[in-house]
């Protein structure tokens, strides 16, 4: 009896409760789409928030009930993008792989400094206190908050006291977007090489007073002698860049007295051929006059021609578009090596 | 009913005998889910639900079916004797929690999703949680401290299952608050996450000694 009832009552109860569960189960089972889950397999498991939902299951859940749409996971990519889109039986779309830049370039060294702030390490809590010790209002805190609130340490404080980004660790969700209170982190695709690297939205002076990097909206980059595409228009003191896949803005990061630009390609140096006549009449000069760089084009005595500098040539390609006898072309490698 | 002993057990579990800093239980979730605000409420709540209910059912398992005084196994047997199971309350306690808080987690499912989503990831990790275990292990040991020798009456398990999830609950709420703060304070580089964490749980008990001169 003693070890009997022991047995008789643990096994009994158990298998009653078992029986109660699996009977609940049925009745209160709630129907969840099964996409739900075949999404939340294929989403990177993060849930960094970059697409505005709470988490990967969140996000996996406004996908199927078309509360959002399905290229938000930034971190997941094009691969992550075109499962779900073969999951919802939808075309996907073109996906743009983004990446986050810094729009400061005001180190400790350029930036002037005001006072030293010794509060809490946070930007926001800075920005709330006197807006930091950097006399420019605009410009990079220092703090480390988009470092901290980045989720795949794609980020870390550079030697002059602003942050830096790992491109190749960047997935471009935004969260350092998101964390920067003076809006200094930007997105922009993985292809745009070429971006400004200042917000100041001040006048020339007030800029030049706090910064030697800040852009000081002098709108040579803007001029249709520097950007002919019209690729960079003025919008109160800071041009903006309308990006394209083939923009070339080499000129006006040459042009750019404050170097406020961040050019992260080199562009290939030009050659003139044979076909140069100088332009027939020796004073027209249209690659001379056109070439942003002084004293890049010059006139060859021996050959008669005109000869571009491979040393000073910055790549803008102005002067090939203005060339009446198309004499302006692209050195292939080995001309560069040979000169 | 004596009102005054139930508010006397309300007291003990929630400030003098509190589960997580004089007993040291539940100390699991006390530091796994103190980090956010937001969490620690939706914890504490769920823990409330659950003490109760568990105080509500395991008293009724091992009164009728465990303790041979008051078990209902007598009338089933020859010689009206029912046999001494109370050695086996810990088995059986954890089985009727466990199964307890599956039902409870299926029910609030099906019938207010919005409850479910904002208990639901929390009910799981109490099924198996010590204090819980533990609330309904005091609720039959008694409390001589306050003068109950012998196992508590049906009314003061509830209110002892309730005040000490109500405790369990003020702690967590106190705790993420304070880790909250911890986050954004200057803290040595040893220290900083869970070590801190653990000596800040240490001064909270230590200020919780306090209660202790309570007399009531």
């Amino acid at each position: 009896m003693l070890v009997l009832a022991p047995v008789l009552i643990l096994g009994l109860s158990g298998i009653i409760f078992g029986a109660i569960l699996a009977y609940a189960s049925k009745i209160f089972s709630v129907k969840v789409d099964p996409r739900i889950d075949e999404i939340y397999e294929v989403l990177p498991g993060s849930n960094c928030g970059a697409c505005g939902a709470p988490g990967c299951l969140g996000y996996a859940e406004c996908i199927v009930t078309g509360r959002s749409e399905m290229d938000l996971c930034s971190p997941g990519g094009e691969d992550v993008l075109k499962i779900i889109a073969e999951i919802l039986g939808t075309e996907a779309k073109e996906f743009v792989k983004m990446k986050a830049v810094v729009q400061c370039k005001g180190g400790k060294e350029e930036a002037k400094q005001l006072f030293e702030y010794n509060g809490i390490e946070d930007c926001s809590a800075a920005e709330l206190v006197a807006g930091g010790g950097k006399a420019c209002v605009y410009g990079c805190l220092g703090l480390g908050s988009c470092v901290r609130a980045c989720p795949y340490n794609a980020m870390f404080m550079g030697p002059s006291e602003l942050p830096v980004v790992i491109e190749e660790l960047c997935t471009g969700c935004g969260l350092c977007v998101k964390a920067c209170p003076r809006d200094i982190m930007k997105l922009v695709p993985v292809t745009q090489k070429i971006y400004l690297c200042c917000v100041s939205k001040d006048k020339g002076k007030a800029v030049k007073d706090v910064c030697t990097v800040g852009c000081t909206g002098c709108t040579l980059c803007a001029n249709p002698k520097t950007t002919p595409s019209g690729d960079i228009v003025m919008d109160g003191n800071l041009p903006v860049i309308n990006f394209t896949k083939n923009i070339n803005l080499a000129a006006a990061v040459h042009k750019c007295p404050t170097n406020s630009f961040v050019q992260e390609i080199e562009f290939e140096p030009l050659g003139i051929n044979e076909n140069c006549d100088k332009c027939a009449d020796k004073t027209a000069q249209l690659c001379v006059k056109t070439c942003p760089v002084k004293n890049c084009i010059t006139l060859n005595e021996e050959k008669d021609i005109y000869r571009i500098n491979q040393e000073t040539c910055i790549g803008c390609r102005l002067c090939k578009p203005v060339c009446p006898k198309d004499a302006v072309e692209l050195k292939t490698e080995e001309e560069v090596v040979v000169k | 009913m004596d009102l005054k002993l139930l508010l006397i057990i309300a007291i003990y579990s929630i400030f003098i005998q509190n589960f997580v800093l004089t007993r040291f239980l539940g100390l699991c979730p006390f530091i796994g889910v103190s980090k956010k605000m937001s969490s620690a409420v939706g914890m504490g709540f769920a823990v409330i639900f659950v003490m109760t209910l568990a105080s509500a059912v395991t008293w009724f398992v091992y009164n009728y079916f465990l303790d041979p005084t008051s078990s209902i196994l007598k009338y089933f047997s020859s010689n009206g004797t029912a046999p001494d199971l109370t050695f086996l309350r810990t088995i059986a306690f954890i089985l009727v929690i466990a199964s307890l808080v599956q039902f409870i987690e299926m029910f609030i499912q099906k019938t207010s999703p919005s409850l479910y989503r904002a208990l639901g990831i929390y009910l799981p990790l109490i099924t198996t949680n010590c204090a819980v275990f533990g609330v309904a292990v005091l609720n039959i040991d008694g409390n001589p401290t306050i003068g109950i020798e012998e196992k508590f009456t049906f009314i003061q398990s509830v209110v002892q299952g309730f005040s000490a999830g109500i405790g369990f609950l003020i702690i967590l709420v106190l705790m993420s608050g304070l880790r909250e703060k911890l986050e954004i304070k200057e803290v040595p580089e040893s220290l900083k996450g869970v070590p801190i964490a653990f000596i800040t749980a240490g001064l909270m008990a230590i200020a919780f000694l306090g209660f202790s001169g309570l007399s009531l």
